[in-house]
């Protein structure tokens, strides 16, 4: 038996209609949703005490599932997704009323809760991972603390008969790794297939980016017709090793290289990835293109899981304000770096309190500052400023003194009409460890 | 090193991907063909590596080599301006540190030109023993 696992997104903002694709012609048993970034869960938070709109879940939520239900419901491809942000509960319920719209009322729904710990952080925690320093040195509001789960859940939540599982946060590769858990009876300690099965889940958890996504560099790694990409399937065997590939004719690659850059991509060390579910070692994976945009994946290895849960904690820390003005022409980049110079005095003028203040002059070092190789004169420039402040009034500053720069600043300056998305608030986002036993997660079904 | 030698971007021999974690930001290196990675390997240490990324990282890098798939992992601490949500650099993320690092000047031995992507140098070039990519530690 070969289960066929398909992507249905990497990230919030991600295409729909590749996962309509994968649901439509991609023949699959499972399609998962990975919807959530390192700050989703911190700054949904801080969007629902401020947003009584907000459901708590994934605003692209009903537009993915229109779009997949009718192709799932006819093939009876079931749905894992983590969706649920910080309400999972809410988001079942609705994907329970788009399933009874669709005449399928009948498909049992569950959610995963229980990840949540914000209101007990502080006593469970030790110190920051980043800093090393306790969590009490944290003195700034936490609007969110949450573990990562594991498949476990998951698989419970299948087992139950769940055909469509809605999620917090869960770690992305276990979207994949629980499926296959549930269709290969793969016990919780059987480290070897979980490794081999997590290292699958992982190339598959940002979606395009192993089907050539992020990826094309012209001249070096062609891509074939890239605005076509397809999100990837894996079609995996009883021991877990795999084949990564992607629906006919679409657009994009899968072979060695984009496998490869995939399986290292936000990895440490390679012989370590700490998941929930067990400890996978990439260094032994053996890695065949056996056919156009085929490659098999095996010999992933594994060993046992931590008795600790990653925990990302947001914690409001200030507000960044920014804009950006712009130069053409001969002599762009003097009178960039003149409105530069003008910009400071005029900070120092207002008494700007900022944590940091940047002015990058893009073109030249915005990106990688004083590592830039210099190169001719660009013909245009962009004056960007950025600083971090403890107040919204300070970052507000940034764009009222760019605003300045229109009449009283320099000769021949190109800007923007004066917008209202200058300022945002930051949530820093911390690490911390948390007995695994601290954490409860429980399934509801629907 | 007595032959003949071109030197080449990092681009012609590997290709590269970063990914963030709070602020740290990894970049895998991967050769495109076995015989270029000892290259890679020996000139393109921790230590040249945060040399070549000096002002754009605050802390420091460690290396993790896997020969059989001809990747090498560099992990630099304190890349991301303090994390993404806090970092004022336009790539918040680190994107574009892959393309920063494939800057990075390696030394080929001519014989291995065939081996390499993109515009090569027309002539070999013998170094200096103070010419070397990345520092003057010559070996």
């Amino acid at each position: 038996m070969t289960l066929r696992i398909g992507s249905g997104s990497a990230w919030w903002g991600d295409r729909i209609s590749p996962a309509e694709r994968n649901a439509a012609e991609g023949d699959l048993d499972y399609l998962c949703f990975e919807t959530m970034a390192e700050s989703t869960v911190s700054a949904a938070q801080v969007r629902a005490r401020r947003d009584p709109t907000f459901g708590g879940y994934d605003t692209y939520l009903e537009d993915r599932f229109r779009a997949v239900l009718p192709h799932c419901i006819r093939r009876g491809t079931r749905i894992v997704s983590n969706q649920g942000w910080i309400d999972p509960l809410a988001a079942a319920r609705k994907v329970k009323a788009l399933l009874v719209e669709h005449g399928a009322g009948d498909w049992p729904v569950a959610a995963v809760t229980g990840g949540v710990i914000t209101d007990r952080v502080r006593d469970l925690a030790g110190s920051v991972l980043e800093t090393g320093a306790p969590l009490s040195s944290i003195t700034d509001p936490i609007v969110s603390a949450e573990a990562y789960l594991g498949a476990e859940p998951i698989v419970e939540a299948l087992a139950a008969g769940a055909m469509v599982v809605l999620t917090g946060r869960v770690a992305d590769p276990s979207l994949f790794l629980a499926p296959m858990m549930h269709a290969f009876g793969w016990a919780s300690t059987d480290h070897a297939r979980l490794g081999q099965g997590t290292g699958i889940g992982h190339l598959m958890e940002c979606g395009a980016q192993v089907t050539g996504g992020y990826f094309a560099d012209p001249g070096f790694k062609d891509v074939p017709d890239p605005w076509d990409l397809a999100f990837p399937i894996a079609e995996v065997e009883p021991d877990g090793s795999a084949v990564i590939t992607k629906v006919a004719g679409s657009g994009g690659l899968v072979d060695r290289r984009t496998v490869l850059e995939q399986m290292f991509y936000e990895v440490h060390d390679p012989a370590r990835y700490l998941t929930p579910d067990v400890v996978v070692d990439f260094t032994s994976a053996e890695i065949e293109e056996i056919g156009p945009d085929r490659v098999r994946v095996s010999r992933i290895g594994g060993t046992p899981r931590t008795d600790t849960l990653k925990v990302s904690v947001g914690v409001l820390e200030g507000f960044v304000g920014e804009d950006t003005f712009y130069y053409a022409g001969p002599g762009a980049t003097d009178r960039a770096r003149l409105a530069e110079r003008i910009l400071r005095e005029r900070f120092r003028v207002v008494g700007l309190v900022a944590e940091e203040l940047r002015i990058d002059i893009l073109g030249v070092s915005a990106l990688h500052g004083p590592m830039s190789r210099s190169t001719a004169e660009p013909y245009e420039v962009a004056v960007r400023v950025a600083a971090r402040t403890r107040t919204r009034a300070e970052a507000d500053k940034i764009g009222r003194e760019v605003d300045g720069m229109a009449v009283s600043g320099v000769g021949m300056t190109a800007k923007r009409v004066p917008h209202g998305d200058r300022v945002r608030e930051v949530v820093g986002i911390w690490s911390t460890l948390v007995p695994r036993d601290a954490v409860r997660p429980q399934v509801h079904l629907l | 090193m007595s032959e003949p030698t071109i030197r080449v971007p990092l681009r012609a021999l590997a290709h590269a991907r970063a990914g963030d974690k709070g602020n740290t930001s990894n970049v895998a290196v991967i050769v495109y063909a076995p015989e270029l990675y000892p290259l890679v390997r020996d000139q393109l240490t921790p230590e040249r590596f945060a040399a070549h990324f000096r002002g754009r990282i605050t802390g420091r890098v460690e290396r993790f080599e896997v020969a059989r798939l001809g990747v090498i992992n560099y992990v630099a601490h304190g890349a991301l301006g303090g994390g993404v949500s806090r970092n004022l650099n336009l790539d918040q993320y680190g994107k574009s540190l892959s393309a920063a690092v494939l800057g990075f000047e390696v030394e080929v031995p001519a014989r291995l030109r065939n081996s390499l992507r993109g515009p090569l140098p027309d002539s070999p070039t013998t170094p200096r023993p103070d010419d070397h990519p990345g520092g003057t530690d010559g070996h």
